[in-house]
């Protein structure tokens, strides 16, 4: 009868520690996974960088039929317009977050949120079809001239004209205006889970002192999440950058350097979706679109680090 | 990147299938049942047209993805289709170290389509070096003294030249710039030609389709597609003129002039050129497409299955490459080709005997 409790306690004792196991089983495979495609990649991609010199990171060109090879206008292309996204999608983002934790009726915030967070099940391949032949033309047509014409003060800085390219629907601005949308249901989820943890005793100090809804926001709210926000805003930076299939139809796939907010260009995600399917096993191509693939691995890991740091010192503040 | 992972899928689903069929009845079917192809863009509709006309008498069904010639041709040297297509001939050295049997299957022709409000594309003139020099970014403007100098009569607009170009590697994109490039000595020397280039102006679009579409979004639209793509959609193409002079209309007729004068007897391969021939009702940019299938098949049977499928085609594709504006090869190029097919073999033996 004694030994029975002692038994199961055991018994007790394996399954935990096979559930352990299993556990940290899983997440080691994570962190190899992760090593493993890094060094993939660099090993796939060494060549280029072997053949070029680091100099392949700042090399403005990409000509196939000479071998030459370069990534900078993908990592300007990539940049550009994961940034511009961002700027677009940033106000917009947190608008709908306020609204939801603060303003929106309660009945109506379940359905305004499902909505929102819809935009993020959309496949990427439907925001491509969806920008190349509905937006674009709109934009050709529409935005662009009306923007030109808008802002046709800003001088040009070196061989950059703003807005005063060729109003050809597709391209840059085209490109960063799709990624603001479906970036867009990313901010607004981050920013109102990090409004929601705004203490209500400060705001409740706010309003009780006579401020304004503006006034609590500016003064209490905004100061209390600082850090957290900007956090929010990264992680929508962090799907920007990788997107694909979106971007290949909007982006004008020009492997150049663009010369205003029109000018077609490309991302490093683009060119690798396009000339990946004739790159030779061996060739310097190859070879450069691995090293393309590394970059992004990286510039990736640097920006969702970056994301992670800022909101832990949200949380700690 | 979809073809990629639809076709491993499919390849792996075959394959546990015939595990389950031969393990189920213990016999391994002869009948191939579905032959797979995949690459240029530029043919797929004939044949896609060829395959439908083939299955309706009784023939293997067709699969065909139309995925780009280079990635066609990386398929067949991965043996994950039947046989891979590119407009784009493979060099000799390639196909011998790939153990790869290549021949023409039918020629057509690249035309340029444009979209100008208020103009008919189709009465309008242009040139070889005008082409280029819109490619290069110097020719921006649809009232550019040299276009409007050729078109006497013609009131152009104002209006920029928005440029369309492949985004993905693609055959058509090696024919044309193989044209230009050989007429305008700027754009041999700055950009040159291959199945993607480094374009100095312009928009890149997936596919002939993508290409077709930013023309006909964009006021001033400019590209270049396969003829079927524009007469399908309708697009305005513009006349070109040719080696001897003249500014010639697209169409079946001009194409096939231009591929009576390739020389095939001193082509290797039956790798020719059909760009910029000499004489006065040939279209400048025609070329041939090609197949390439393996001389060592892992299944015979299929690959006879894909020659039988072609031969057919040669005997009795003729209608369908009229109404689609493709040309067949010349009766004596079809010979040929069928002779070389013997060239593919399975334990020794030719895997597919064509009937005299």
């Amino acid at each position: 009868m004694t030994t029975a409790p002692l038994e199961g306690s055991r018994r007790f004792h394996l399954g935990e520690n096979l559930f352990r196991a299993v556990l940290f089983v899983a997440a080691v495979v994570v962190l190899v996974t992760m090593g493993a495609i890094l060094i993939i990649l660099f090993e796939s991609g060494h060549v280029a960088f072997q053949k070029f010199g680091v100099a392949f990171i700042w090399l403005n060109q990409w000509d196939p039929v000479r071998d030459l090879y370069g990534a900078a206008p993908a990592i300007v292309g990539t940049l550009a317009t994961s940034f511009l996204a961002l700027v677009l999608a940033w106000p917009i983002g947190f608008g709908i977050a306020y609204v939801l934790t603060e303003i929106c009726p309660r009945p109506l915030r379940g359905p305004v949120g499902v909505a929102v967070e819809l935009l993020a099940a959309v496949p990427s391949i439907v925001y491509g079809m969806w920008g190349f032949f509905v937006l674009a033309p709109v934009m050709s047509t529409t935005v662009q001239p009306w923007l030109t014409e808008k802002l046709a003060f800003l001088p040009p800085v070196g061989e950059f004209y703003w807005f005063s390219g060729a109003p050809v629907g597709v391209g840059l601005f085209t490109a960063s205006v799709v990624l603001a949308i479906m970036i867009l249901p990313f901010i607004a989820a981050a920013s109102r889970d990090v409004l929601q943890t705004t203490p209500q005793l400060l705001k409740e100090g706010g309003y009780a002192m006579g401020a304004t809804r503006w006034e609590v926001l500016t003064g209490v709210v905004i100061p209390a999440v600082r850090g957290s926000l900007f956090g929010a805003v990264f992680l929508g930076l962090g799907r920007a950058l990788g997107e694909t299939m979106a971007v290949t139809f909007v982006i004008g796939n020009a492997n150049r350097l663009p010369d205003s907010f029109y000018a077609p260009t490309a991302s490093i995600a683009s060119i690798v979706a396009n000339e990946f399917p004739d790159a030779d096993q061996g060739s310097l191509k190859l070879a450069s679109l691995f090293a393309l693939g590394f970059i992004l691995f990286v510039v990736s890991f640097f920006v969702l680090a970056l994301a992670r740091l800022l909101l832990r010192q949200g949380r700690m503040a | 990147m979809f073809h990629f992972r639809n076709k491993t899928l499919m390849a792996s689903a075959r394959a546990l299938a015939a595990a389950v069929a031969i393990s189920a009845v213990g016999v391994v079917s002869a009948a191939a049942g579905e032959i797979t192809g995949a690459g240029a863009t530029f043919p797929a509709p004939i044949y896609t047209k060829w395959a439908e006309q083939y299955a309706a008498t009784g023939g293997d069904s067709l699969n065909y993805q139309a995925i780009g010639s280079g990635a066609g041709v990386t398929q067949i040297i991965n043996r994950t289709v039947d046989f891979g297509a590119s407009d784009t001939a493979v060099a000799p050295e390639r196909l011998a170290s790939q153990n790869l049997l290549q021949f023409p299957a039918v020629i057509g022709g690249v035309v340029i389509a444009v979209n100008i409000p208020g103009v008919d594309g189709n009465a309008l003139k242009l040139t070889g070096p005008i082409i280029a020099d819109i490619y290069l970014g110097r020719v921006r403007m649809w009232n550019d003294r040299r276009i409007t100098a050729i078109n006497p009569g013609v009131s152009l607009p104002a209006l920029a030249i928005a440029p369309a170009y492949r985004a993905d590697s693609s055959g058509t994109t090696n024919i044309f710039t193989s044209y230009i490039a050989s007429i305008s000595l700027p754009f041999q020397s700055q950009v040159g030609a291959g199945n993607s280039v480094a374009w100095r102006a312009g928009i890149g679009a997936p596919g002939n389709a993508g290409v077709a579409g930013a023309i006909r979004n964009t006021r001033g639209g400019f590209g270049y597609v396969e003829y079927a793509y524009a007469t399908e959609n309708r697009m305005q193409t513009p006349m070109i003129q040719n080696r001897s002079g003249q500014f010639v209309r697209p169409s079946t007729a001009a194409f096939s002039a231009a591929a009576a004068q390739a020389n095939w007897a001193n082509a290797p391969n039956l790798a020719v050129s059909m760009n910029n021939t000499v004489g006065a009702t040939n279209w400048p940019i025609v070329g041939p497409t090609y197949i390439m299938i393996p001389k060592n098949p892992a299944d015979g049977d299929r690959a006879a299955a894909v020659l039988k499928f072609f031969d057919w085609a040669f005997r009795n594709g003729s209608p369908a490459a009229d109404q689609l504006h493709y040309v067949m090869l010349p009766e004596s190029v079809r010979t040929q080709v069928r002779a070389r097919w013997a060239q593919v073999k399975s334990g020794g033996r030719p895997v597919y005997t064509p009937a005299r």
